[in-house]
């Protein structure tokens, strides 16, 4: 009985694939799965991120797909749960039997237990701005990508920026900086390198550790308003614990525009809660903040004029929104690069790897994607899958982000030795020959 | 007329005590194992596999392991997180100092670890009960995920804090863990193990120390007066429960989410395990399983149902759903059927017993 | 390693004694909020016997209903008072869902309903109105006292203060309610025994719905004060996880002892962070709480000030 309704089931399935693939060859799409968390204490993260993700597919698609191929996705909803997502990953990874061609995990824990998994599926996996660092070393981790930039980089950006504050690097001798992070793989990762750059330029290096989610930070404050007093203050935060950390440093009476916030410190989210309490508190990021572009009017006009935007109208323009769309166009920018050498076809997760190491965004391509002066140029190759990339700093008025900073060069000359020695070690204990036809 | 068990006659002791002593349970478990182990690999797929199955059995163990100290030993636990934690981090420190050592014995040493661990927060247990000890679990749980994330020797010094286990061979040129593991091999592996370590639990607590265990649930005093210590009693029950949580810990670490950091045993973790055995059946090994697979398969039914019928609900809007549907089925469950989905079965074999013929 | 365990806090309140005052003082006043939450459970303990792990999820429930209505255009005060008839709703249906069809279970089956009451309240909390971080401003700053800082070089800040404040007048009011009302004189005659109670005629039923009114609109106070201080979101729920240890050290039937465990707790968390916590390693705070409560049940398994009934085993 049992066995006829599978053999049922079977056959009726047989038949759905088979006539799928009959409609879908007629118009194939490139599949993206995508894993989402708009619930649970990150969710003020996670929701702009998605929106942004979807607007800009539906845009993608709206303008005639890339080079006429349409992008395909489905979501699926994690709650930044590590088990969770992997779960996600496996469910959603292929769609009528086609495999996904890239994932954003969006989650440092979920990117580290993607790296496998991806692998064996011939998928990319980005992690833009977050994840695993030494996954910028093209030559180990053949299939992730950490373009425009990672951890360690940010924190040199930082540093050379407080360094600029104080009338140039010579003088961060004798200063202190703290770092309040997120004790999790997420907020440890740039320890290691604020530790190189304290050596290398002597000044002192306090680290202060704040558990999931964050809500318990009044005596991390009091120690560093009252006892430590540290020139700068690095914040690596997620959700609710940046907000937290504006209102117990306002609260102890440590200034808040001697904060800074990392890019994931940086959403309105985060800094609207914590109210007139966070005016002067300066973030980074990797690109521009506000709704000024061309792509901006584009998806204004485009998507939401058709009204099939994916969310409310004033959240574009957001950064994380913004971030959304970053990660957008490098797909798209990599889904192109393949292209130019496989045919306008709808690509496999292997060619658009190529594609991606063939990104090359000038800024004379950024404005005709409608994002001049939005982010700075960026170029991934086989062996640096990190790019090169620049950082700004903003500065928030209690309303917006405002009084952009000029742009930052990391101290590549720093990290990227660091991300060859861990990567090589990486690639040690995994039993992996790093690619040698990569120069 | 079909759950019968009326002319089985028991002629020997040992038939009597048989860990299934009805004709009918016997054949149900003997073809379940069958299905298991020769029908569903060949008819699942990868997601199947890897992402139901093996969570399935992950997390099963577990509330075997909760099961022991909850339901049979009558102490409530929340720590089971913190304990899975422990076993996570001991076996990965076991796998990368001793990349020779086998996978099973990797697997025993570190729910040894765990044991003793578990041990020693049981200790507590034996001045307080009820809410207290609940209250006092908690310690464990924080105190356990604060020192995986604190000390670096536990990772080996990653700079993140994640570890991630080396490749292991389970025998010959089958590999366990890593990228070159088969989701069948990870599968076989892992259905051995639950299905061993459940009879093992179905029989410890069959026997002495079980026995003593659920004296000790069902009163205390009573049953130190006939002597038994709960000294013994309530370690034991720690100290099995633990080696159970901590192997499912290492299991989840090594072949689910094959990378683990200290977040991933958060509070959250050991809550949805007490759901299982509440929702399962406290004190019930067959229990167990039905919660795991209830606790799991629920949220992937809620979360692909509304896509089904067709509707396009937000997927925010799903999860607080299933959060929803979490509560008030376990309030149900607590109101109606307080022993459980075990109990419901052996409402079914009851009726089965008679049916079609009631009377 | 043994120095910076045992020689060097000391050296460091020694050396600066106003910042341990600071320290000491502030940990007071997060032990103020804690105690708040703590409150919550002791009232219905204390009437019912029940260990309600909801009150964490009533606290964001009410904080959200408030904040969400205000946001609405609805009058704050206005708010205020539907928030608080919508926790005698909470109240209501708890008593006449769950809790009454669960009369006479064992107390750890009621302490499992309350966490089933937990997910259904943070779902539907999140399913009206939304899971974005929302900010709640009541017109209290939250920063130092600048004149008196520079003045005397202490910083109290001006939100604690009026927290304590604020506890302080609920407390008193709570004293009042049980001392001189005839409801008050009824809960605490259930408290001390069901079945009397029963026998003199006092509606068991009547006095729960009461109880878990009162610790409804306690847990909205709660969720006001700790709201404005971190914005009411999710997470705001699980400041339930401070409250636990509260009880355990001050007893789970006495309200002057979550208030001075409350205290205890903060402070000895602060100073323990500052003092210790690079010693240890920092982010020492969620667990210590856990172990001192842990360590102290083994010394005194009734808590402070809990009544001496609990079982021993």
């Amino acid at each position: 009985m049992n066995n006829l309704v599978k053999k049922i089931t079977i056959v009726m399935l047989i038949g759905v694939v088979f006539s799928l693939t009959g409609l879908a060859q007629a118009a194939e799409k490139i599949y993206v799965p995508m894993l989402t968390y708009t619930t649970g204490p990150y969710a003020p993260g996670g929701l702009p991120i998605d929106q942004g993700f979807r607007d800009y597919f539906k845009y993608v698609n709206a303008t005639g797909g890339v080079n006429g191929v349409m992008l395909d996705w489905e979501t699926c909803e994690y709650g930044y749960n590590t088990g969770r997502g992997v779960e996600c990953y496996d469910r959603i990874k292929s769609k009528n039997g086609k495999m996904g061609v890239a994932v954003f995990p969006l989650s440092t824990g979920v990117t580290y237990a993607l790296i496998p998994k991806t692998q064996a599926d011939g998928m990319v996996l980005h992690s833009m701005g977050y994840g695993r660092t030494d996954a910028s070393d093209g030559r180990v981790f053949s299939h992730v990508f950490t373009a425009p930039m990672t951890y360690w980089s940010q924190v040199t950006a930082i540093t050379k920026y407080i360094g600029e504050q104080m009338g140039g690097l010579n003088n961060l001798k004798g200063k202190k900086i703290a770092l309040v992070y997120h004790n999790s793989a997420y907020g440890k990762e740039p320890i290691k390198t604020l530790e190189v750059l304290s050596k290398k330029y002597g000044f002192k290096f306090l680290k202060y550790p704040v558990n999931h989610p964050g809500l318990e930070q009044k005596s991390t404050w009091l120690k560093i308003g009252r006892q430590t007093k540290p020139d700068f203050a690095i914040i690596f935060g997620w959700g609710v614990m940046t907000q937290t950390s504006i209102k117990e440093a306002k609260a102890i009476g440590y200034p808040v525009s001697k904060i800074i916030g990392n890019w994931w410190s940086a959403s309105e989210n985060d800094t609207r809660p914590a109210g007139a309490a966070s005016v002067g508190y300066k973030a980074a990021g990797f690109h521009t903040i506000g709704k000024k572009y061309q792509l901006h009017k584009d998806i204004l006009a485009k998507v939401y004029g058709a009204g099939n935007g994916s969310g409310e109208k004033s959240v574009v323009g957001e950064v994380l929104y913004n971030r959304a769309l970053v990660q957008g166009v490098i797909l798209t920018e990599a889904i192109r690069a393949a292209q130019k050498k496989y045919g306008n076809i709808a690509i496999n997760g292997k060619q658009l790897a190529w594609g991606y190491e063939h990104v090359n965004l000038t800024s004379s391509r950024l404005n005709e994607l409608g994002l001049g002066g939005f982010m700075k140029p960026l170029k991934i190759t086989c062996a640096n899958h990190e790019g090169a990339n620049n950082l700004l700093i903003h500065e928030w008025d209690g309303n917006n982000w405002v009084n952009p900073s000029k742009w930052y060069t990391p101290m590549y000359d720093v990290t990227r030795p660091m991300i060859e020695s861990s990567a090589a070690a990486y690639a040690k204990e995994k039993g992996i020959t790093p690619r040698s036809n990569c120069n | 007329m079909i759950y019968r068990e009326a002319g089985q006659f028991k002629t020997s002791y040992n038939s009597d005590q048989a860990l299934l002593p009805v004709a009918q349970d016997r054949f149900f478990v003997i073809g379940l194992l069958v299905v298991a182990y020769l029908v569903i690999p060949f008819v699942a797929n990868d997601y199947w596999l890897n992402s139901i199955f093996l969570q399935f059995f992950i997390f099963a163990l577990a509330a075997i392991g909760l099961n022991i100290l909850t339901g049979y030993a009558g102490q409530l636990s929340l720590g089971t997180g913190g304990f899975m934690a422990c076993g996570a981090f001991s076996a990965y420190k076991l796998a990368t100092s001793f990349p020779d050592m086998h996978i099973i014995i990797v697997l025993f040493i570190a729910g040894l670890i765990t044991a003793l661990v578990g041990m020693l927060f049981g200790i507590p247990s034996l001045r307080i009960k009820g809410f207290y000890l609940a209250v006092s679990t908690l310690a464990a749980q924080f105190f356990l995920l604060w020192l995986f994330n604190r000390v670096p020797w536990f990772t080996n010094y990653s700079s993140s804090g994640v570890i991630s286990p080396p490749p292991i061979k389970l025998i010959g040129d089958y590999y366990i863990t890593g990228p070159q593991a088969t989701n069948l091999t990870q599968y076989f592996f892992t259905l051995t193990l639950v299905v061993v370590m459940a009879l093992g639990a179905r029989n410890i607590i069959r026997g002495h120390i079980g026995r003593s265990w659920m004296a000790m649930r069902d009163m205390d005093i009573a049953a130190e007066i006939i002597g038994i210590s709960p000294l013994r009693a309530k370690l034991s029950a720690f100290a099995v429960s633990s080696f159970y949580c901590g192997i499912a810990g290492a299991l989840w670490a090594f072949l689910y989410t094959e990378t683990v950091q200290p977040l991933a045993f958060e509070i959250n973790q050991s809550f949805l395990i007490l759901f299982m055995i509440i929702i399962g059946g406290l004190g019930s090994i067959l229990g167990s399983f039905f919660g795991a697979a209830f606790i799991l398969v629920l949220p992937i039914f809620l979360n692909s149902a509304p896509a089904l019928l067709g509707l396009k609900l937000s997927g925010s809007l799903v999860t607080h759903i299933e959060f929803m549907v979490f509560g008030v089925l376990i309030v149900f469950f607590l109101i109606v059927e307080p022993h459980g989905l075990a109990r419901l079965w052996g409402i079914a074999k009851e009726k089965l017993r008679l049916w079609p013929f009631p009377y | 390693m043994m120095q910076a365990f045992l020689f060097d806090p000391f050296m460091m309140m020694y050396d600066s004694p106003l910042f341990f005052v600071e320290v000491l003082v502030s940990g007071l006043m997060s032990g103020v909020m804690y105690a708040l939450v703590a409150l919550g459970f002791v009232l219905i303990f204390k009437a019912s016997g029940v260990f309600n792990f909801a009150q964490g999820a009533m606290v964001l429930f009410a904080a959200l209903t408030f904040v969400g209505l205000w946001e609405l255009g609805v009058n704050p005060w206005l708010a205020l008072i539907l928030s608080a008839v919508t926790m005698i709703g909470v109240a209501f249906s708890v008593e006449r869902i769950v809790l009454r069809p669960l009369v006479n279970q064992d107390p750890i089956i009621f302490f499992m309903a309350t966490i089933g009451i937990t997910y259904f309240l943070d779902g539907f909390g999140q399913t009206i109105w939304g899971s974005e971080v929302r900010p709640l401003d009541i017109g209290i700053p939250n920063e130092p006292f600048m004149d008196f800082a520079e003045w005397s070089g202490l910083y109290i800040n001006k939100f604690d203060v009026f927290a304590t404040v604020v506890c302080s007048v609920l407390v008193a009011l709570l004293a009042g309610f049980f001392t001189k009302t005839k409801i008050g004189r009824a809960l605490r005659a259930v408290a001390d025994d069901h079945q009397a109670a029963l026998s003199v005629g006092i509606p068991l039923k009547t006095i729960w719905t009461i109880v878990w009114s009162v610790a409804g609109i306690v847990g909205l106070a709660a969720g006001i004060l700790w709201g404005s201080k971190l914005g009411v979101q999710f997470t705001l729920a699980l400041i339930a996880f401070k409250a636990l240890p509260v009880l355990i050290l001050g007893g789970f039937t006495s309200i002057p002892g979550a208030i001075i465990g409350g205290l205890i707790i903060g402070s000895g968390e602060k100073i323990a962070e500052v003092y210790w916590g690079d010693a240890f390693g920092g982010a020492i705070e969620d667990w210590f709480a856990y172990v001192v409560a842990l360590i102290f049940l083994l010394f005194r398994p009734q808590g402070l000030f809990g009544e001496k009934i609990i079982e021993r085993v």
